[in-house]
């Protein structure tokens, strides 16, 4: 495939800034790059204006080596802090407005379908919990019925980080905030089950801190998505501000709460298991072969 | 060459215009017809709005080029051919600058602007190079409406749009449908003016001008030949790929 479009046309390279020519000649355009390369590749995204000791940010960096193909991965996002970062990376971002998120990313995976057939084009939803989980909560919930062909990953950080610390649906029970004086009354809502119970056929939790995993998680959920139907990770990404986290205890904190109640969870179905099997590698999914009868 | 005498009325003037001025289209300017171009808001034969771009940049302080995604990046054969036209356009302006928009996202916490203009804050770029005329191609339309706006509100910048769709009103000077043979067209007539108003291209072929971080990345250099494609190079365009042999690389005139 002619990647062509990811580099300059003839005679242009030297007016280029630097951050674009190594882009072109070192980035992962093209590439099988791997969070264990980090330092040897241009990364998608490296300058943001997000908070010193941001998990989310970190989580969107690790998000963005793990797409299968970068160069035609498109993201789509709303308001919040993870949209700053997002679309400062070198790949398109589109902005809809709060909430619409999934609505717009469904009519752009049908148009890119009709464009391009069966090249792959992936489209990646990252939003947080309160774009997805309340206001687009309805956009979200719909495209996973209709079964849309795209990946949608919560950045959880439990609160309405960007302005000023309100609960949202994800925030604990009982949390109280600077917009929640008395605490939250009810439940954290169960993203995860209505994923499930809504057809997605890739399920996952992840928190920043071993990006192997992230990694993986990623990967699986594009690939997945790119075949067979809707994936939804969602990601806990601390708001170190509202959650007066110390910067240098923000993946301490990540690891505290995998291990209280954002323990590692992957579900597949069946089709997911059999695609990434039979189509893309993944030893682990192949069927296991019959075992031979012991002679008797 | 017809002197023109600039008797009509302007429409669209340069600016600076202050915060928030009308547009050009509330003014009651509509993109030109086929044929046709726009001189400071009134529709023209395309030649007159040609010839007035050139003038422009012919005279204005730190004149600028500025060349958009569609013409930057290796999209197809077409995209590569017009990138070509450009610099072709580029060769015919003594002392011009080239500074590029690669794409149209975001620049926190701030752009370099010796090395880029952004669509979002594009008077930064004007303002810190002192461009007192520019030209704007391939650029995506929406983003170039945006962005001609900004500057005639902030900027005593002359504008130009060669425009691949139906023109832009809010540029001083705009032509519409341009290909890669319209551009070529309008560098003849860049050479035409340049010629009658008795202005020299080095005979070196060094006529476009580095701002000081270019000039830094190259070393140096001050000015470079628009025209000096290389062939080939790891990981960038090859220029022979495309068909274009090193005699199609040679300085006209």
């Amino acid at each position: 495939m002619s990647l062509n479009y990811v580099e300059f046309t003839p005679g242009f390279d030297r007016w280029m800034p630097k951050e674009y020519r190594d882009m072109v000649h070192h980035g992962p355009f093209g590439k099988k790059t791997s969070v264990s390369q980090v330092g040897t590749f241009k990364e998608i995204l490296e300058e943001h204006p997000m908070c010193a000791g941001c998990a989310m940010t970190l989580f969107i960096r690790l998000a963005m080596i793990a797409f299968p193909n970068p160069e035609d991965t498109i993201t789509v996002g709303t308001a919040g802090c993870g949209r700053l970062a997002i679309s400062q990376a070198a790949i398109p971002f589109v902005y809809g407005n709060y909430g619409d998120q999934n609505g717009v990313a469904s009519g752009l995976t049908r148009g890119l379908k009709l464009r391009f057939g069966d090249k792959p084009k992936d489209v990646v939803v990252m939003a947080g919990d309160g774009g997805m989980a309340d206001i687009g909560f309805a956009q979200t919930l719909h495209s996973w019925f209709r079964k849309e062909k795209f990946t949608t990953i919560m950045l959880d950080n439990e609160v309405y980080g960007n302005t000023g610390g309100q609960e949202s649906g994800m925030t604990n029970k009982g949390q109280v905030l600077k917009m929640a004086p008395v605490g939250k009354k009810f439940e954290k809502m169960d993203m995860l089950g209505m994923a499930k119970v809504a057809g997605c056929a890739y399920v996952a939790t992840v928190v920043p801190n071993n990006p192997r995993r992230v990694e993986s998680v990623i990967k699986k959920a594009v690939l997945i998505a790119r075949e067979v139907g809707p994936t939804y990770i969602q990601a806990y990404t601390s708001c170190n501000i509202e959650y007066a986290i110390p910067t240098d205890k923000v993946m301490e904190d990540a690891k505290d709460v995998e291990n209280d109640r954002y323990k590692f969870s992957e579900y597949l179905s069946d089709d997911a298991r059999q695609c990434l099997g039979e189509l893309y590698g993944y030893k682990e999914y192949l069927p296991k072969p019959e075992k031979t009868l012991a002679k008797s | 060459m017809e002197v023109t005498q600039d008797t009509e009325e302007r429409i669209v003037e340069p600016g600076p215009a202050g915060f928030h001025p009308p547009s050009a289209a509330e003014l009651g300017v509509l993109p030109p017809k086929s044929g046709f171009g726009l001189r400071f808001g009134h529709e023209v034969q395309e030649e007159l709005a040609m010839e007035e771009m050139a003038r422009s940049m012919l005279t204005r302080k730190n004149a600028t080029i500025f060349p958009g995604p569609l013409v930057l990046w290796n999209w197809n054969d077409h995209a590569a051919d017009k990138a070509k036209a450009v610099l072709e356009l580029a060769a015919q302006l003594p002392e011009v600058m080239i500074i590029p928009m690669p794409d149209y996202r975001p620049k926190y916490p701030k752009i370099e602007p010796e090395e880029m203009i952004n669509p979002n804050h594009p008077n930064l770029t004007i303002w810190g190079n002192k461009i007192e005329a520019c030209i704007f191609i391939g650029v995506h339309c929406h983003y170039a409406n945006l962005t001609l706006k900004m500057i005639r509100a902030g900027t005593n910048c002359w504008t130009s749009a060669i425009c691949a769709e139906q023109g832009h009103e809010d540029a001083m000077f705009t032509v519409r449908d341009s290909d890669a043979v319209k551009i070529r067209r309008i560098a003849q007539v860049f050479k035409r003016v340049r010629e009658e108003m008795g202005i020299q291209v080095p005979e070196n072929g060094e006529n476009v001008r580095f701002t000081g971080l270019q000039s830094q990345v190259h070393g140096g250099k001050s000015h470079t030949n628009p025209l000096d494609i290389p062939l080939g190079g790891p990981g960038g365009a090859n220029a022979e790929a495309f068909g274009h042999r090193p005699e199609d690389m040679k300085r006209e005139g």
